[in-house]
C-alpha cells in the first residue's frame, strides 16, 4: 500500500484528494492535511459579504465527507517538507501542526509516497502596513471576503454603514486591491458591484461615493492582461466593457495604484507614474497579496532546501521555464503541464500553490521602481483540471510505476469560464459571463488577442446571475461526493 | 436629456466610454430574453469546458 498526502482541501486539493481516493480504491492511502474544519466555496463569499448568504450556505464540515471517501484527515497546517527523509529514516516526510480543538500546536510528522502541495495562498495582509494586524491577520483599518468568516464581518459592517446613510451620514467606499502586486482583482469586482445593488436596494445609493483602487494599468485587465471579445461585430477588449459598467453605475476608478499603506479612513498609494497620493473612506474592502504559505524544506543532513523545492514568492517550483526573463521572451510554453516539482518527482503543486513562471499581464513599474502589476489567477476552474490531472498523473505512479505517462494541464491550451456577479436577485440580479480560451495567451498560435476569440466572450445580465447561482449549488453538491459527482466537470 | 446619459458629465472618464441605453438596459433582466442567453452562455461554456479537460 502507497500513501498520497494531499496539502490543503480548497478548490484544487479537494478535487485532487476526492479523485484519488476514487480511483486508488483501498488499495492505497490518501491522506488531506488542512488547517480548516470546514470546506467553502469561496465565489459565494461576495453575497455572504453583502448579506445575501449565511456563512452556513458557503461551507460545509469536511470530516464527515473525506469519511465517506475513506481519504485520513488531519485538521492540522503542514510545516516542514523532507523529501529525502532524516537521518533516521530514508522515507520522505511531511512535519504537520495541529489546528484540531484539543491538539492545538501538537506536532506530527506523516510518511508518503507521493505528496500534492495544494495549500492555496497565505492572505498575507501585513504586506501593507495598516492592512494587517502585524501578526498575519487582517487589521482593523478594513474588510476582506477572503475568507467566509471574513465575509460575515465584511456584512456586518455594510450594514452599519447602511444605517449611518439612511441617518443622513454620506459614507465613502473604496474597494479594491491592498498592494501593487495583488490577484484576484475579480472579487474585488463583484463586490462593489454587489454592495452597489444592495445600496439600491436599501434606497440609500445617492447617499454613498464609490471607488475602486487597483493595481490593474487598464480596467478588465483582471490580471489576465485583459481579454477581447466579440461583440457587435467588433473585436473589443475588455477595458472597454470594464469601463462601461464602472460609468453606468457611477463607480469612479483609480488604476494602475499600489496602496502603500492604510490608516484608519485612509489609504496612501503610489501610481505608476511615480505620484503619490491618498484617499479617504469610511468602508473599504482591499484584496490583500498572496504568498506561499511559508512551508520550509529540509534535506537528508538536515540542510534548508527551502530554496530549491520552492521560489522565493513561497509558491512550489514545478515543470515551468522560470528562466523565460524579459517580457518580450515569454512563451505560452513557459507554463507548468505536469506540475511535478523538477528535483522531487514524487512532489507535485496544484491551485495557486504552484509557481507561475511569470505574470500573465504586462509588468509594470513606477519610476520609483515599485512593480505595480496583477500577479496571475489560478483559481476556479483551472485550479480544479489543475488537481484533476495531477491526481490521475499519482493514480498512474501509484498503480503503473514511476514510468507511467504524466496527465498535462497547461494554463495556456485550457479556457476558463468565469461568471462575475453584480448583485444578487431572481429576477433583479446580474452577473458578468465570461470564457477565455486560454487562459493564459498564446500570442504564436493566436496572433493579435492571443486567444481563440471564438471561444472567449462576455456579456452581462441576469442569466449570468442565474448560472452563478446553479454553480453555487452545483459545486457545493460535488464538492461534498454527492451521487454522481464525478458528472459535474471542474 | 435622457437619464442613462447623465453619468457621462460626472467625470472624464466616464466620458470617454460607453454607456448602455434603457433598452440594452432592460433587456439585461428581461426573462424571456434572459432564458434565451442563459441556454446560449450555457452551451457556450460548456463548448470551453469539454474543450479544456
Amino acid at each position: 500500500m502507497a500513501r498520497l498526502v494531499v496539502l490543503g482541501g480548497g478548490v484544487a486539493g479537494h478535487t485532487t484528494a476526492t479523485f484519488a481516493a476514487k480511483w486508488l480504491g483501498s488499495e492505497h492511502e490518501v491522506v488531506v492535511v488542512t488547517p480548516n474544519s470546514k470546506w467553502n466555496w469561496i465565489p459565494s463569499n461576495i453575497w455572504v459579504g453583502v448579506g445575501q448568504m449565511s456563512k452556513e450556505e458557503v461551507t460545509f464540515d469536511l470530516a464527515p465527507v473525506y469519511a465517506k471517501a475513506g481519504i485520513t484527515y488531519y485538521q492540522a497546517k503542514a510545516v516542514s517538507l523532507n523529501p529525502e527523509g532524516n537521518e533516521s529514516t530514508d522515507k520522505s516526510f511531511v512535519t504537520i501542526e495541529y489546528t484540531e480543538a484539543g491538539k492545538e500546536g501538537q506536532s506530527e510528522t506523516i510518511e508518503y509516497d507521493y505528496i500534492v502541495n495544494a495549500t492555496g495562498p497565505k492572505l498575507n495582509f501585513d504586506a501593507t502596513p495598516g492592512l494587517g494586524d502585524g501578526n498575519g491577520q487582517m487589521g482593523d483599518n478594513t474588510v476582506s471576503v477572503c475568507t467566509a468568516d471574513h465575509a460575515v464581518h465584511a456584512s456586518h459592517e455594510l450594514a452599519k454603514a447602511i444605517e449611518k446613510m439612511k441617518g443622513g451620514t454620506r459614507q465613502k467606499f473604496l474597494i479594491g486591491t491592498g498592494h501593487g502586486m495583488c490577484t484576484c482583482q475579480g472579487a474585488a469586482f463583484e463586490y462593489i458591484f454587489n454592495i452597489e445593488h444592495e445600496l439600491n436596494k436599501a434606497g440609500v445609493r445617492d447617499m454613498a461615493d464609490m471607488k475602486w483602487i487597483s493595481n490593474e494599468s487598464f480596467l478588465g485587465d483582471f490580471g489576465m492582461g485583459g481579454l477581447h471579445m466579440k461583440v457587435g461585430g467588433y473585436v473589443v477588449s475588455s477595458k472597454l466593457f470594464a469601463e462601461s459598467l464602472f460609468a453606468e453605475r457611477n463607480v469612479e476608478w483609480l488604476i494602475g495604484a499600489h496602496t502603500s499603506k492604510v490608516e484608519p479612513g485612509k489609504v496612501s498609494y503610489e501610481l505608476l507614474d511615480g505620484t503619490m497620493g491618498e484617499e479617504e473612506f469610511d468602508f473599504a474592502m482591499l484584496i490583500p497579496p498572496f504568498a506561499g504559505v511559508g512551508l520550509k524544506a529540509y534535506a537528508k543532513d538536515g540542510a534548508d532546501i527551502t530554496d530549491t523545492v520552492f521560489a522565493p514568492n513561497g509558491f512550489m517550483k514545478v515543470d515551468a521555464n522560470y528562466g523565460a526573463g524579459a517580457y518580450e521572451n515569454w512563451k505560452a510554453s513557459d507554463w507548468p503541464r505536469t506540475y511535478q516539482n523538477p528535483t522531487y518527482a514524487n512532489m507535485f503543486a496544484a491551485g495557486i500553490a504552484f509557481a507561475p513562471p511569470h505574470i500573465i499581464s504586462k509588468p509594470m513599474s513606477s519610476p520609483n521602481g515599485t512593480p505595480i502589476n496583477p500577479t496571475p489567477p489560478r483559481t476556479g476552474m483551472p485550479s480544479g483540471i489543475i488537481g484533476k490531472a495531477v491526481a490521475h498523473s499519482v493514480c498512474d505512479l501509484m498503480t503503473k510505476g514511476e514510468n507511467a505517462h504524466l496527465h498535462e494541464a497547461s494554463m495556456a491550451e485550457m479556457g476558463a469560464a468565469c461568471v462575475a456577479s453584480a448583485g444578487k436577485g431572481v429576477f433583479s440580479g446580474t452577473a458578468a459571463a465570461m470564457t477565455v480560451y486560454p487562459v493564459v495567451p498564446d500570442f504564436e498560435k493566436y496572433p493579435g488577442t492571443g486567444r481563440d476569440t471564438d471561444y472567449t466572450f462576455g456579456e452581462i445580465g441576469l442569466a449570468g446571475h442565474w448560472i452563478k447561482h446553479i454553480l453555487h449549488h452545483l459545486f457545493i453538491y460535488k464538492a461534498k461526493l454527492n451521487p454522481g459527482w464525478t458528472l459535474i466537470p471542474e | 436629456m435622457k437619464k442613462e446619459e447623465l453619468n457621462f458629465e460626472k467625470s472624464d472618464d466616464f466620458n470617454l466610454t460607453m454607456i448602455p441605453g434603457s433598452f440594452a438596459k432592460k433587456m439585461r433582466t428581461c426573462v424571456i430574453w434572459q432564458f434565451i442567453r442563459f441556454v446560449a452562455i450555457n452551451i457556450k461554456m460548456i463548448i470551453v469546458v469539454q474543450k479544456s479537460h
